[in-house]
Parts: C-alpha cells; structure tokens; sequence
C-alpha cells in the first residue's frame, strides 16, 4: 500500500465515521431524507462561498454552505407550516430548486474552474489526498483529513456533550421541550451539523454518498442493537468498513471509489438486514417457522387428548388421520409428529399415536391458556 | 416572438419542445398521485434507482437506443420501489430511511457501473452521462416517439383505472372492504409512476426528475379541490414548464436542461401557494384581516343592542362613550361604526349617538342566537 492509498483509505474513512454519528440521529429522528435535502441544497451556498474566495477549501464556504443548509431546513419547514403542502413535498420541492439554482450558476460563471456538478454529486476521493496541508514547510498530510478530522472531532464533542439532550429530543421530543432542553435549539444545531459535514464531504465523495454514508450504516446499526450507544459505534464501524471495502472494490473493478463506498453500504446493509440475529430476514423466517411447529404441536396433543379413550381412538389417532382432520400436508404431519416425539409428548407405534404423562399435561396447559 | 416562430419552424427546437411538453403532462398527472398519497419523495428514489438500470441495460447490449435505455431505468426504478417497499414492511427501518437508502445506495453503484464502462475499451458511451442532468437539445425525434407512446400508454391506463385509483388515492380501507385488490391496484399505480419517471431522465435528468413530479401537482393543488381538475391542472403546469425551461435552455448557452425546467416549475408553486384563491397564502392573509374588522365590528354592534336592551325603545340612540366603555379598544369604536353604517346596521341619532336599524336588529339578534347555540 502506498502513502497516497492509505491517505485516501483515512480520508473517506474519517469521513463516513463523521456522517455515520450524524446519521444515527437523522435516522432515529426520521428525518433521513433532510440529508438528501442538505447536501443538494448546499450546492449554491458552496458557489456563492466559491465566488467569494476562489478556493473550494476556505472556511467562509463551510460557513456559507452550512448556512444555506440551515436556510434549507427553514424553508422546508416554512412551507411545511403552511400546510398548503405535506412535508415530503415541502423537501421535495425546495432541494431541487435550490440545488437547480446552484448547477446554473455553475454552468454560467463557473464553467472551466475545478467545480464542477459531476464533481459535487460524485466527488472523486482519488485526488482527495493532493492538496496538502503544509505548516513551515513541513507536510502534515492531506488538507481532506485534516478538513474532515476537525468535522469529525466536532460532531463527537457535540454527541458527547449534548448526549442525553440528544436522546431525550429524539425519542421523545414532546418531554424535551417540557423539561426545557429545547429540542428546536437542538433540531438546527444538528441540521447545521449535517450541513458542515455534507460540505466538508462533498468535496471528497460527493453529496450522494454523502446520503448513503448518513443514511445505510445507521440503518444496518439499528436492525443490529436497541441501545443509543451501541447503535453510534455499529454505525461508525459498518460505515468505515464500507469506506474501506469500497475502495479495494473500487481498485478491483478500476471504477469510482465514491460509487463503489455507496455500493459497499448497500451490500453491508443487505447483509445486515438478511442476517441480523434477531430481526433479520433469515431470523424471521425461522421464528415464523419454529411458533408454526410449536403451535402444530400443541394442535396435535389437544387432538389426541380429546380423543384419548374413547372409541374413536383408534380412528382418530392416526397420522394419515391428521391431514383429513387438521388439513395438514404429509409432509408437515410428519414434521410435527416428529418434532413432537423428540419432545417427549407423543409416543408412536405405527401409524397409531398416544399421549406420554407428559403430553397429557402439556395438553390440558394448552387448553387452558 | 421570435421563439414562437421558431418553435414551428425550427426542428430541433420542435423536437425538444416537444418531448419536454410530453414529460410534463405525463409526470405532472401522475405526479398528482405521488403527491396526494403523501408519497412525494418515492419519485426521487425511483429516478436515482433508475441510473444502474441504464448502465446495465448498455453494458448488456451496447446499444444506445432509446427503448433499450428506458426498459433499463424502468426496471431498475421498480426494483428500486420494490426494495423500498420490502426494507419499510420487514424491518422497523422508517419510509424515509429506505429512501434514503435505496436512493443513493442505486444511484452509487450506478455511477460505479457508468465509471466501469467509460474504462471499457472501444465503448461508445459517450451520452450515458447526460442522463445525470438530462440534456434537451440533444433529444432526437425517436427519442419523443419513445416518450410519447410509453406516456400515452400510461395515461390512458390512468383514465381506465381512474377510479380504483381514486379510491386507493382517499380510501384504502374502503376499497378493500368493496373487494378491490389494493395491492395490485397499488404496484399498477407505482409502475405508472415509474413509467413517468424513466420518460423524463433523458429530459431533465435523474437528480432532478422528482421535481417535476411534485411541483405542478403541488401547484395545482392549490386552486381546486376536485382530483380531475387537479390532475388536469398539473399536466397542464407540467407541459409549462417542461416547454419554457427546455426552450430557454435550448436557445441559451451555458443553460442545462433539468435545472431551467425545475426551476420554472418552482416558479409555478411559488406563484400557486401565495395567490390561489383560497387556499394561498395571501388570501389567508386577506380572510384573517377581514375577519378580525368583522369580529370587532360585530363587538361594537353587540355593545350597541346590549345597550338597546336596557331601554324600551329598541331604536333609541346611546352616546358613543358609552360604547367606548364597553371595550379593550376604546380608538376602534368609531371607525366600527362607520363600517357598521355602511352596511346599514347602524344610524346616527343626533349628537354623538347611535341607535341600531332595523337590518341591524337582525343582525344583532343572529349575532347573538349563534353565540348562544354554541
């Protein structure tokens, strides 16, 4: 590995930790496609910034553009409050007219300058580690690391120092503003975070991946824990490991590392969302499947109680007798039969089935719940 | 002018105008549904789903025809709603996450896929891009043969099944209950939805797309209230806007497509929800300021007849003061009465005194019964 590979692979990690513990919040919050909303509506914060100071990493255009995040999340909510339209319309309106706003600027006064639309939805972390970051002469690594290494710092003393503000606004926002802890104050606060973060990424992986870093490892975390902090780390590791993983995909495929980080997230989420140990697609068939043998099961016991000593009995109790009177399939009959002998609550001999103690007991329980 | 004539006599501006007058009337009227069903942002996850679509549909067939393109994008975006819908109904992921997610998570590993074919060697890709802002001017006669027949397809199953749409569109629960098959009314519903939206890509573009599904049904929302006129309304914003942002774009330099024409649009809600009657903004403003004069006349006209009350003579004058003893807003009194006069309710009686008339009696009484009732 070299230098510049290893740079890029800290640059776009550092990155995704940063967008991923705002993302928890956005996600939690549902609030996910403000994210989208943000990092499109920046673009003419940024080039307005850009006509100001002609150097895409001057500070004024990450306060210019975290501005115009805010003043995006205002207008939404604005039009939201007029309740002329419902709030997705409201983000779906006003993202693309301001996002509109900047590609045209950009078309007229900035065409031929290093700023251009493919490079703000896509970014390219290939050439994130050139410019450097240079104290007396002395390197000190890349001006995106450091850029995005203060961003990252900022969002963790944030979450560390708003921490329980921040869980109680977001899980219950009605009893944070009754205590006084401003969840509105917190709301923007957070917003103009996921607006420094956009515009300190765009430049390095594009404002879409941007969305898939806030939004996918944040929802692999969630089908993953139920606590706030466990979910925060799932997310910035899930994150990293896309960040990672998307780049040796990228130099595999010799494709766009920023395309190939968002294939990544997608691919970790569908992991995560077949595999998960409790909610996942997998875990679900197979509790569906398990209370489906266990409720056959009991169905089985109650049918045999019933018929126990009577003279129906040696009719009844029979396995081919339960795809006639329980519509089972065979092969289901079977399965149930087996599962429960191995229980230890049916005996066989044959084709005939009876009752142990156990069963019996296990039977009447049944029919009293 | 000169663009008028032009647009009937130049062929690329007619071509152009053309497909862009298609795009709009076919999302603006499909784009109500999105919008009415609260499902505004769908579009922008089915467009961004839609990019892998394109770039797969070439690389399997190396072919830059319109029909293989579109076919793509139009089973990508499905796939994209598809994935959405299973995300929300199998794991406790909200709506806006999975969006969220399969929006850009299909839009990254579209431009993987486009950046894989730019490195292919001998690979005409040239033109796959435009699909990212959408490119009118370079939009060929087969491509608007295309658009037109796929969007008057979609249509005309919008006007076949429009009522079980409608009844998806405001009563689910009921349409169920009366044996419709929601869900298969639902899935028809997104593929038209879909279909709008892979006809505009090569228009306005994948980024932008969902724009000009939500904003004309956002504008014509606002002037009716029946579905029909809605619907009608935004096909016709729809085509407006697609016509002036494309013909400005095409006869601009340095102008792209997408932007001009959501921008034009944009113009068309801003308009719509400050000054549609009604329900805009400014004739809220008007209803609440004609309200509160009616509200503190009406007080002085009360004030009046409960003074009248107290005497034996029902039109028996009573001097301003004591009006003004009877308020918070002594300074409003007289101007009340002014309007009161104009409106016949009340009439001067000598000095300084006002007595109600006959209509204002009336008034007064109504005024009163109601506040009673409630």
């Amino acid at each position: 590995m070299t230098p510049a590979q290893l740079e890029i692979q800290l640059i776009t990690a550092v990155t995704a930790a940063a967008c991923a513990l705002v993302g928890v919040f956005l996600v939690l919050r549902r609030s996910a496609m403000l994210s989208d909303a943000i990092s499109h509506a920046i673009l003419p914060g940024i080039v307005l910034g850009f006509f100001l100071t002609e150097d895409l990493a001057s500070p004024v255009l990450l306060i210019a553009a975290a501005g115009t995040g805010i003043v995006t999340v205002a207008i939404i909510e604005a039009v939201g409050n007029t309740r002329l339209v419902k709030q997705d319309a409201a983000i779906g309106l006003v993202f693309p007219a301001l996002f509109s706003i900047g590609v045209i600027l950009i078309a007229r006064f900035a065409s031929g300058v290093h700023l251009d639309t493919d490079a703000v939805l896509l970014g390219d972390p290939a050439f994130a580690w050139i410019e450097r970051f240079s104290v007396g002469g002395r390197d000190l690594g890349p001006k995106a690391l450091w850029l995005m290494g203060s961003i990252l710092v900022l969002i963790v003393g944030f979450v560390v120092l708003f921490y329980k503000e921040l869980k109680l606004a977001t899980f219950d926002s009605a009893l944070a503003a009754a205590l006084g802890f401003a969840p509105i104050a917190l709301h923007y606060a957070l917003m103009s975070l996921v607006s420094v973060t956009a515009v300190g990424a765009f430049d390095v992986v594009g404002s879409i991946l941007v969305v898939a870093l806030m939004i996918a490892p944040p929802a692999a975390a969630y089908l993953l824990t139920d606590r706030l902090p466990v979910l925060l780390g799932l997310a910035v590791g899930i994150g990293v490991a896309s960040a990672v993983g998307g780049y040796w995909l990228a130099r595999l495929l010799d494709a766009s590392i920023a395309g190939a980080m968002a294939t990544m997230t997608g691919v970790l989420f569908a992991l995560v969302f077949a595999f998960a140990p409790e909610r996942g697609l997998v875990a679900q068939a197979r509790r569906r499947a398990s209370q489906r043998r266990e409720f056959a099961r009991r169905m089985l016991l109650v049918h045999l109680l019933h018929h126990e000593h009577t003279p129906e009995a040696e009719r009844e109790c029979r396995v081919p007798h339960l795809q006639e009177h329980l519509r089972w399939e065979p092969s289901f009959a079977e399965t149930a039969v087996r599962y429960a002998e191995r229980t230890g609550t049916v005996r066989r001999a044959g084709d005939r089935l009876s009752l142990t103690a156990t069963g019996r007991t296990a039977a009447q329980e049944a029919m009293v719940e | 002018m000169d663009v008028l004539q032009a647009l009937f006599s130049d062929y690329t501006l007619r071509t152009v105008a053309l497909g862009a007058a298609t795009l709009g009337v076919v999302s603006g009227s499909l784009g109500t549904f999105a919008v009415l069903r609260g499902q505004s942002l769908l579009g922008d996850a089915i467009s961004h789903a839609a990019l892998p679509g394109i770039a797969v549909a070439f690389l399997l067939t190396s072919s830059k025809a319109p029909l293989v393109l579109v076919l793509g994008a139009a089973l990508a975006g499905w796939l994209g709603t598809l994935a959405v819908m299973q995300i929300t109904e199998r794991s406790r992921i909200p709506f806006d996450a999975a969006l969220g997610l399969v929006l850009s998570v299909f839009f990254g590993f579209g431009m993987m896929l486009l950046t894989v074919i730019q490195r292919l060697p001998n690979a005409n890709q040239a033109g796959l891009d435009k699909f990212l802002f959408g490119q009118a001017a370079a939009l060929l006669t087969a491509d608007v043969v295309v658009m037109a027949v796929l969007g008057a397809v979609a249509l005309l199953v919008m006007v076949l099944f429009w009522k079980e749409f409608k009844l998806l569109l405001f009563d689910p629960d009921y349409a169920a209950s009366l044996g419709f098959p929601i869900r298969a009314i639902d899935v028809l519903l997104t593929t038209l939805l879909v279909i709008a939206i892979v006809i505009g890509l090569q228009t306005v573009g994948v980024v932008l797309m969902s724009a000009i599904l939500i904003a004309p049904a956002a504008a014509a929302r606002q002037w009716t209230d029946r579905l029909t006129l809605v619907v009608l309304l935004a096909a016709v914003f729809g085509a407006l806007s697609g016509v002036a942002g494309a013909v400005l774009s095409a006869t601009t330099q340095r102008l792209p497509t997408g932007p001009t024409i959501v921008l034009c649009a944009t113009v068309l809600v801003v308009v719509s929800l400050l000054f549609a009657p009604n329900r805009g903004v400014v004739a809220g403003w008007w209803r609440t300021l004609r309200n509160r004069r009616v509200l503190r006349t009406a007080g002085v006209l009360e004030d009046l007849y409960t003074l009248a009350l107290q005497h034996p003579d029902l039109h028996h004058g009573h001097a301003i003061g004591a009006l003004r003893t009877m308020t918070a807003r002594p300074a409003s009194v007289e101007p009340s009465l002014q309007v009161l006069e104009r409106r016949g309710w009340v009439e001067p009686k000598g000095e300084e005194a006002w007595a109600l008339t006959d209509d204002g009696l009336v008034m007064a009484r109504q005024l009163c019964g109601e506040k009673e009732e409630a």
